[in-house]
């Protein structure tokens, strides 16, 4: 059983702080029209049909509203990279969330469906988008169902489709599902998929979404929880808005903190100001390591994230400072593993993830990330040698070659290596093998040194079966 | 260097390119054979460069090198002979970025960058450095986890010593694998077609196969399967890899993966032999790379000539090397005695031909004798025999066989397969060209793909090309003329063909059906845009060339059917066929026979015991393709290099030779004391002997070509047709009007004689709409019987709703049917009706 | 098949509608048989090596018998680091099939799976797609019993059901899906200043 004061909303917990996309989660009925309505629903895209759709667009570039996909780009700026005079462009929304660690989409969808239509009209009606898909992860029928009945009622009630609100605003947002492959959140394979294709990333350049996307057409890929924040600020207008966190990263963001913590939930936090210590040892929030036990590490970003440990605390969530410390803030998602973890078996369950959920395009993700599971398996499983810990660095040049981000650790007395690392592949799958297993035997070289024995000794290697099965 | 045959010294003309297995030479069987002259001409033309804004310069390694606008730097680099491993880029398909091998280093604004060069374009200034330390080491560490999972069977696969990743793992590899966990384990070579083996083991997922069948081929029936590591390359249960393109993918394939069954386990690449040619199956005239090893024929490799087939090959072409090894060919020359054909000597068998042309001369003069044929062979044989037939004043001649269009077809002003690609629009005449001109198929499909060119298509039944179409208009046979005209004059089609440059491809869309129908049609697409170029769309090898030399009748009274009717009337004493088989190819089955009945001597040249050799006084043995050299001439006109590869079979010879050593036989009445033939001794004597005869062919010296393996382009010879006056007769009492035309597989001697292809051939029936079998009321696959007002004959019957309502369509010369026993050749259309048995 | 058409008319192109229609033939067979993938070949105009290809990709689609029910365990970090490992094996016991098979009856798959997007409410799995946040032993236990006793019918529909209701779009407010290669201008709302 879930903790949250709301069972209907299991894991989210309020807290004394501004509430931007959750204000609705307090009520069981959120996502039924009626309560929308009642509690100011679509009052935000009327304002936006009473502005010009170049005034909307400026107000949503003026609020620095970031991403919440995990690249945090401007929304407002990324809209005014599609192309002059190229019709029709689309709006494809990101609902695939599948980013380990991660979860607030699906509760934005499954809680308050009405907030994200809203969104996407006020994000269609002011970058010109004539047709919205709405790709919603395979796995989530409940949101699926939340969903589909809000836009009968949206659409029953005059504001999806043709003529919204007797304006000459028309779009219809379609829903569609997805069938079960992490790759398919990034956008472009989002768009492949989209296209009845297999969900296999496209080159940028020349394939930028905003330039060359579904159809060949503009298309804008915004997350769920982006396009969540569109009512707000249509309604209360971008100042209100920048009010609350930081200049650069303004607003609120949805953090999931999970592991080894007291209270592991999904927190609506300020946004740039929030520290890493706030969130795991707060009381408003996940309220400290259970059992009394110290930390160890935790992933600060999905898991795609490279490490941190208890150095790293008082980082905010900043972007650029997370960057300077050797990680990301990513998808928000905090995942805390305290002094009882095995690091070796904990990175191994990331590094098999994004082994498996390689789409198969590029060679160092296909061969290399599959290489690395089975290798870290071998070596958890106590068949290691020290030669295979130097071949995982070997095959991870191979993915990411040049200096790997990581943490600072005064107890190894080493410095940070800040983020970004260089890649041969396409998109983050093939270095998200890589990261977890780098951050770990960076930050806690001991545990492996002590799993494996020395290549002289090594007798014989016991052949292993496939990923994930 | 093959061996030099007996009577023939080897041709100097066509390039040899030896086979070696050396890295380098990686491109040779790769990308098919590139040939130099674009990258020659862009470093030529540079004081022009400047003023072309689509030229960029790019610094690779220090040097700086033109390239193209939108070109990707490994192409770049390619072209300025810097060599960049990789394994997915294939210059003929768009870019994937999947293997990672041909990473490069590039100046950013943020310092040097790694990127893949096959998805970068080029920039103006760009600097690429593509040997720094760090691209070694990432290509090294591809190679490695490339080969992590291969199966590393290389002395037992047909790709080694060939093979680009050994290749490419012996020059830029790590030279040993730490890879210890288990490696994939698939089932080892499964078939996915007659002609193709998968070995999912070795396969690399370059994704090359599977763009092909999906971008240039069309035909998506290979496909990733699964995901992630366990992707594969697959086709659906049941559903094998059906195309007539099917061989490219073995081309292309960087490692072993696709094995041809025609080549599995024959050879090892460093045995192989290999010289240019041009294939002559049909008449796109792609160019090849033929390779033999101890003298036999092994395989034919596609080569990057980029006017005509852009490395591509159909399956047809590429595998009928088979037939020419079969142990069915005439080794030698045979003379009907009382026992019937009999071996013997060449100078018995000449003898008796030079009597059987000496006898006819005096009996019924040189209106007594007719030529059919030609169209098979290289433009030295034809010239060889239309010398002859001019100096024996034969007037019965036909390079066709009335299956073709009338020769006059070529005297319009010809397009080049780039001039159709580029056009605003290409106006289909017919035929199906997926069947026909298969390659050609693919240059036109490509172009309407890419937006490059609208097809308006006019054709009786749906067609491989109808898909792409921009417009596909059906119309009933002997309509055409009709629904041309009054198409084009519909005012969307009118602009559209206002828009730019019209190209009209024509050839013959019903054997059913008059020539003359057509002809009309094609008058009516230039009665509306006379500026239009034509393309003749004739279908054997050297059908260009050999009515272009002299094989072309003077006249219709004069063509392949009258010399037929001729011959079945009683009034040719001797009927020559120069690789031809009347009773396989005439669409009228009776008169053939009848002709065939009808000559007083046959004198045939082939290379197979044919239907139509069965019957023969005199048979002359042929050498066959690759076994001789000389030139030939596509459907452009475009004349390119046919190469000897190997020995020709038996005592056989190349029709030239044969054509003046009758001459000479024969004497005074034929070949002159100053003919120039008689001075010829070998093949290139004849090609000088053409340029210097034939003013379209002024250009094509053996130098020229040598110089030029795209081949030269002849200008038009023949006089454009006087306009033809053509009306459809009404329907009579019969239900339907029919079609037949040919299927890419049928009974050909070169299809039959291949073993790999023998069985491919759809078989012989009549295909109606559904409705309308339906109303004929019988079961799908059941025996009707087919009446015209010729013939009746009995087919089984199929359902196809590729076929418009009235229409009955029928596949030509699949054997054991007799649709042609129907047609009658005198008839402007056929009708028939079907009925229950 | 009118279902189907009107899936198919959302999309400007076709294609699009793959992987929405091999959901519903999942639905209705619970697996995804090459007859339904011939099906939706026809229906969508690509070759049925093009549907396996790209469905194929995508875990959800099952290409043999599966259960009524399918059990996912997540195994990803956070569940991980609070016992998914024991979890499995714990069901594994309890059932008596290795993960990745299905019960004798018919009845129930079991499987590993990666992130369900729960990770506070660690461990977790999915019967069917439908979440149980913070699975003890017991709780398994209980799940099965349910299951095989028909007391979740209500609440979880057989596998291959993705939603219970299924968006629809009224006709009357539609407002269509043309094939961009057919759209020449800007949206109404957008007033498009003559370049
Ligand atoms: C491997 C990978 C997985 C991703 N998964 C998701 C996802 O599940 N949801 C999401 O919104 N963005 C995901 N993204 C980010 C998207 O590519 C894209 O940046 C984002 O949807 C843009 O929306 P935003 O600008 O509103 O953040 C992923 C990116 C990568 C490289
Ligand atoms: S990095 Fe992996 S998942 Fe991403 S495109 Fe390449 S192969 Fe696919
Ligand atoms: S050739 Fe560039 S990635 Fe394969």
């Amino acid at each position: 059983m879930s903790t949250s004061p709301y069972p209907w909303a299991a894991g989210f917990h309020p807290g004394d702080r501004p509430q931007i996309v959750t204000s609705r989660f307090q009520y069981e009925d959120a996502h039924t029209i009626d309560r929308f309505e009642a509690t100011g629903g679509y009052q935000g895209l009327r304002a936006a049909l009473d502005k010009s759709p170049e005034a909307m667009a400026e107000e949503v570039k003026n609020s620095t509203l970031l991403g919440r996909g995990g690249a945090g780009f401007p929304a407002g700026v990324k809209w005014g990279f599609t192309p002059q005079g190229v019709w029709p462009r689309y709006l494809v929304v990101n609902g695939d969330e599948s980013e380990p660690g991660t979860y607030k989409d699906r509760l934005l969808m499954e809680c308050d469906p009405h907030q994200l239509i809203e969104g996407c009209l006020i994000a269609c009606y002011a970058a010109g988008l004539s047709q919205c898909f709405l790709y919603i992860r395979g796995e989530m029928p409940l949101a699926h169902e939340r969903v589909a009945a809000a836009l009968d009622e949206a659409y029953a009630a005059g504001y999806v489709g043709k003529n919204i609100l007797g304006t000459d605003f028309s779009v219809d947002i379609v829903l569609h599902t997805g069938a079960g492959a992490y790759v398919v959140g990034e956008e472009t394979a989002l768009i492949e998929s989209l296209e009845g294709e297999r969900g296999m990333p496209r080159l940028k350049p020349p394939y930028f979404p905003a330039a060359v996307g579904l159809y060949g057409q503009p298309t804008i890929v915004n997350n769920v929880e982006t396009l969540a924040n569109l009512p707000f600020i249509a309604k209360e207008g971008s100042a209100a808005y920048t009010a609350i966190g930081t200049p650069t990263s303004p607003g609120t963001r949805m953090i999931a903190v999970s592991g080894h913590v007291k209270r592991p939930g999904v927190y609506e936090i300020v946004n740039g100001s929030t520290t890493f210590r706030d969130l795991i040892h707060g009381d408003d929030f996940a309220q400290g390591i259970r059992d009394g036990n110290d930390l160890k590490a935790f992933v600060p970003g999905g898991g795609s994230a490279p490490w941190f440990t208890a150095e790293q605390l008082d980082i905010p969530f900043e972007g650029p400072q997370a960057g300077a410390a050797g990680s990301m803030l990513g998808s928000g998602a905090v995942m805390v593993m305290d002094s009882t973890t095995d690091i070796p078996r904990a990175a191994l369950s990331l590094v098999r993830f994004y082994a498996h959920e390689s789409c198969g395009k590029c060679v160092p993700c296909r061969e290399g990330g599959t290489w690395l599971y089975r290798l870290v398996q071998r070596i958890v499983d106590g068949h290691g040698t020290d030669a295979d810990l130097q071949t995982i660095l070997d095959v991870g040049e191979s993915i990411c070659p040049g200096d790997m981000p990581h943490a600072s650790s005064e107890r190894l007395g080493l410095d940070a290596v800040p983020f970004p690392y260089k890649m041969t592949t396409i998109c983050f799958v093939g270095p998200s093998a890589y990261v977890p297993i780098h951050s770990a035997m960076t930050l806690f070289p001991e545990e492996f040194a002590a799993l494996v024995t020395p290549r002289a000794e090594r007798r014989s290697i016991p052949v292993m079966a496939g990923v994930g099965e | 260097m093959s061996e030099t045959p007996d009577t023939e010294t080897p041709d100097t003309a066509a390039p040899d390119t030896p086979a070696t297995a050396a890295p380098s030479d990686v491109e040779a069987t790769e990308e098919a054979v590139e040939h130099a002259p674009e990258e020659v001409e862009d470093v030529e033309e540079q004081p022009q460069v400047e003023l072309d804004p689509n030229l960029v310069t790019v610094n690779i390694d220090g040097r700086d090198v033109p390239a193209r606008k939108g070109d990707m730097i490994i192409s770049a680099a390619l072209l300025a002979d810097t060599y960049v491993p990789h394994f997915c880029y294939h210059p003929r398909m768009s870019p994937v970025g999947m293997c990672r091998q041909c990473m490069v280093e590039v100046d950013g604004p943020r310092g040097p960058m790694m990127v893949v060069s096959c998805m970068t374009p080029v920039a103006d200034g760009q600097v690429v450095r593509t040997d720094t330390d760090q691209v070694k080491r990432a290509q090294e560490g591809m190679l490695e986890l490339l080969l992590a999972n291969h199966p590393l069977d290389c002395p037992v696969c047909d790709k080694g010593g060939e093979c680009p990743l050994q290749d490419q793992a012996f020059s830029h590899g790590p030279g040993e694998s730490r890879y210890v966990e288990a490696k994939r384990h698939y089932e080892k070579p499964i078939p996915i077609s007659d002609l193709v083996y998968l070995d999912r083991e070795r396969c690399i997922l370059c994704d090359r196969c599977t763009r092909f069948a999906d971008e240039v081929a069309g035909d998506r029936l290979i496909h990733f399967i699964s995901r992630g590591n366990d992707t594969q390359v697959m086709t659906f249960p049941d559903e094998p890899f059906v195309s007539y393109f099917s061989g490219n993918t073995v081309q292309i394939c960087p490692v072993g993966a696709l094995t041809a069954k025609p080549y599995r386990f024959k050879a090892r690449p460093w045995d192989l032999d290999q010289r240019e040619s041009t294939c002559t199956t049909c008449s796109v005239g792609c160019r090849t790379v033929i390779q033999s090893s101890r003298d036999e024929l092994l395989r034919y490799q596609g080569v990057d000539s980029d006017p005509v087939n852009w490395g591509w090959l159909c399956d047809r072409g590429r595998f009928n090397f088979e037939a020419v090894n079969s142990e069915h060919r005439l080794a030698s020359p045979m003379v009907k005695f009382e026992a019937g054909l009999t071996e013997t000597t060449w100078n018995t068998a000449l003898r008796a031909s030079a009597a059987m042309i000496t006898d006819a001369l005096a009996a019924g003069g040189p209106e007594s004798i007719g030529l059919l044929g030609g169209a098979r062979g290289s433009n030295e044989d034809a010239f060889a025999w239309a010398q002859l037939a001019d100096a024996l004043g034969v007037t019965y001649r036909d390079a066709q066989l009335g299956d073709g269009l009338p020769a006059e077809v070529l005297g319009y002003e010809r397009a080049t397969i780039d001039e159709a690609d580029g056009a605003a629009t290409v106006v289909l005449l017919g035929p199906d060209l997926k069947e026909e001109l298969p390659v050609l198929y693919l240059r036109l499909r490509d172009a309407a793909e890419k937006r490059r060119t609208r097809i308006i298509e006019f054709s009786t039944i749906e067609s491989g090309m109808s898909p792409y179409a921009w417009r596909s208009i059906r119309y009933e046979p002997g309509a055409q003329p009709n629904a041309v005209a009054k198409a084009l004059a519909e005012s969307d089609i009118a602009e559209q063909l206002a828009s730019g440059d019209v190209i009209v491809v024509a050839g013959r869309p019903n054997l059913a059906e008059s020539a003359e129908a057509t002809m009309a049609a094609l008058q009516a697409v230039l009665d509306r845009v006379p500026s239009a170029k034509v393309l003749p769309a004739l279908r054997r090898g050297n059908v260009v060339g050999a009515l272009s030399l002299g094989l072309a009748p003077a006249d219709a009274d004069h063509d392949a059917l009258a010399t037929l009717s001729a011959a079945a009337e009683g009034r040719l004493e001797l009927l020559v066929l120069l690789g031809a088989d009347p009773l396989d190819d005439c669409p009228d089955a009776d008169l053939a026979r009848r002709a065939i009945a009808g000559a007083r001597r046959i004198l045939s040249i082939d290379t197979f015991a044919s239907q139509s050799t069965q019957h023969a006084d005199v048979v002359l043995a042929a050498s066959a393709y690759g076994e001789k050299a000389g030139t030939t001439t596509n459907l452009e006109g475009r004349v390119t290099t046919l190469a000897q590869q190997v020995t020709a079979t038996g005592t056989s010879r190349p029709d030239w030779m044969i054509a003046v050593e009758l001459g000479l036989m024969v004497g005074e009445s034929s070949f002159g004391s100053d003919h120039p033939l008689r001075g010829v001794s070998n093949v290139a004597d004849v090609t000088e002997l053409i340029a210097a005869d034939v003013a379209a062919f002024a250009d094509v010296t053996p130098a020229a070509l040598a110089a030029e393996p795209n081949g030269v382009v002849i200008g038009p010879i023949l006089d454009a047709p006087a306009p033809v006056v053509f009306s459809a007769p009404g329907r009579n009492s019969y239900d339907y009007r029919l079609v037949v035309s040919r299927k890419l597989y049928d009974r050909a001697v070169g299809t039959q004689m291949s073993r790999s292809l023998a069985n491919l051939a759809p078989g012989s029936a009549v295909h109606v709409h559904p409705l309308d079998l339906d109303a004929i009321g019988v079961a799908e696959g059941s025996d009707v019987k087919v009446v015209s007002a010729k013939a009746a004959t009995v087919l089984p019957i199929r359902a196809d709703a590729a076929i418009p309502r009235g229409v009955v369509w029928a596949p030509f010369n699949q054997g054991e049917g007799t649709v042609e026993d129907v047609i009658d050749a005198g008839t402007a259309t056929t009708d028939v009706r079907i009925e229950r048995l | 098949m009118i279902v189907a058409k009107e899936i198919i008319a959302r999309y400007p192109r076709k294609k699009s509608a793959l992987i929405p229609l091999v959901h519903l033939s999942q639905q209705q067979n619970g697996w995804v048989t090459e007859e339904a993938m011939r099906h939706v070949a026809e229906l969508i105009d690509v070759t049925p090596a093009e549907v396996y290809g790209t469905a194929s990709f995508y875990e959800m689609f099952r290409f043999e018998p599966t259960g009524t029910y399918l059990i996912n365990i997540c195994g990803t970090l956070s569940c991980q680091l609070l016992g998914a490992e024991e979890l499995m094996h714990h069901a594994e016991q309890t059932l008596g099939i290795r993960a990745g098979s299905t019960t004798a009856d018919g009845l129930i798959t079991l499987q590993h799976a990666e992130c369900q997007a729960a990770c506070s409410e660690a461990p977790t799995l999915q019967v069917n797609y439908r979440h149980r946040y913070r699975v003890t032993h017991d709780d398994f236990d209980q799940l099965v019993d349910d299951l095989r006793a028909g007391r979740l019918d209500g609440d979880v529909p057989p596998h291959g059901t993705l939603g219970r209701n299924r968006q629809q779009i009224p006709a009357d407010r539609f407002v269509g899906a043309p094939d961009p290669d057919d759209v020449t201008e800007g949206p109404a709302w957008i007033q498009v200043s003559p370049a």
